[in-house]
């Protein structure tokens, strides 16, 4: 595979990791469980979809074929996708967003830390913007997921049960094919079987002190780096595309 | 028209939802140059998201159209990011009197060492004994506070 292919596709999965969990993110608009949670949950939208325009835009160059930001964002298939599985699951109530968030920013923040050093230089700057950030984000829903598993009876049964359930899509996180080959070779990106046990031990650590248990490792999905997506996935797009489909080209 | 009269120039546009603070105090300008006798302009984002970028955009046009400049350019880039450390002392001074806190300069104290929120100073009645509420405020850029003496809710712009 040519490192040009390699890398639009490497870009493409970081850009909709953005956009999708930005977009699953937004919904919670006007209907946080209090107003200063509102407000930062659509902050930690808003700083995804601003990461998302940032590799949308520069997957479009490395491209080469004229695709926009916007086309790639709304102009695609679900096939084409290649988000995270995770990032597309449900808010459900507000422990499973929160366990969902914490999981998926304990795994940006690593995978951004070394973009930051990436040999591709947009690559770089993207993720040294991106990175300080991520790093607000990963301190909220760490707080969050201390303060859920720390918490009420009822509020540990609840986010225990999330983590439990959330457990069998971080496998699909790590899985790495041959465009990931080509970007570790490259030095654009790190390889993720190094991020792997850092992650692993920074949850373990966080959930033992909110005084929850690790889940226990079992069938793992996998199938979003070709495309394969859960049914959430239709859903989504279907809102997400919506005014793109019904009035193509429009502009605000 | 040279570059200090540009840079005089372009200290006229605020910020779009901080209206006290000029683009040029918050260190969004990076750059303010004549290419070929036209003004080329770099500006950076505050944050990734920050929506406010594009109005900042159409009103530095809005002045060097105003200033008679037909050509002109304004472009972005993301390197190096911007951090709060760009914001000059006249820019922290006008963020104080606006009620919003400028972001801490000192590291040196223990709650930051520690990782727990920065010790910050009420804008208000200048007590130290102030509280997070939420890491994220009315906009990308600030969290908010509150003062535990004055009790007045407080903006604070945080260090990044």
């Amino acid at each position: 595979m040519e490192q040009k292919e390699a890398l639009f596709n490497y870009l493409l999965r970081l850009g909709d990791n953005a956009a999708i969990l930005g977009h699953k993110l937004s919904e919670w608009c006007g209907h946080g469980p209090e107003l200063e949670e509102d407000i930062a949950v659509i902050n930690t939208a808003l700083d995804l979809l601003g990461h998302a325009r940032s590799l949308y835009m520069y997957a479009g160059e490395v491209e080469g074929k004229g695709r926009t930001e916007d086309d790639l964002a709304f102009l695609r298939i679900e096939r084409e996708y290649r988000n995270a599985l995770i990032c597309e699951l449900p808010n459900g109530h507000y422990g499973d967003t929160i366990a969902r968030q914490f999981l998926f920013d304990q795994f940006n923040y690593l995978l951004f830390s070394e973009l930051v050093n990436s040999k591709d230089e947009t690559v770089a700057a993207i993720a040294a913007k991106a990175i300080k950030e991520i790093r607000y984000h990963l301190r909220r829903s760490m707080e969050w997921t201390l303060r859920l598993g720390d918490g009420t009876e009822e509020s540990h049964k609840k986010i225990q049960e999330s983590f439990n359930d959330l457990w069998s899509y971080t496998g699909d996180l790590f899985v790495e094919d041959e465009s990931d080959a080509v970007i570790v070779a490259a030095g654009i990106g790190p390889d993720l079987n190094t991020i792997l046990p850092i992650w692993r031990e920074n949850v373990k650590a966080v959930l033992a002190e909110a005084t929850l248990e690790m889940p226990e490792d079992g069938w793992m999905h996998s199938g979003s780096k070709s495309g394969r997506h859960t049914e959430h996935m239709g859903h989504i797009l279907s809102e997400l595309q919506y005014m793109q489909r019904a009035y193509p080209g429009c502009e605000w | 028209m040279n570059e200090e009269e540009l840079w005089n120039l372009l200290d006229e546009v605020m910020d779009p939802e901080i209206p006290v603070l000029s683009l040029v105090d918050l260190g969004v300008i990076r750059e303010a140059k004549f290419v070929n006798g036209n003004p080329q302009i770099t500006i950076t984002p505050t944050y990734s998201g920050c929506p406010a970028m594009k109005i900042m955009e159409e009103d530095i046009e809005a002045v060097l159209q105003g200033s008679g400049f037909d050509e002109y350019e304004v472009k972005t880039v993301l390197s190096p990011a911007w951090t709060t450390d760009w914001i000059t002392e006249k820019g922290r001074k006008a963020l104080h009197d606006y009620g919003i806190a400028p972001p801490e300069q000192t590291t040196s104290d223990k709650n930051a060492l520690l990782g727990h929120p920065k010790e910050v100073t009420c804008p208000h009645c200048r007590s130290r004994q102030t509280k997070m509420l939420s890491q994220f405020g009315s906009t990308p850029c600030k969290a908010l506070y509150q003062c535990n003496d004055c009790k007045e809710p407080f903006d604070y712009f945080k260090c990044i």
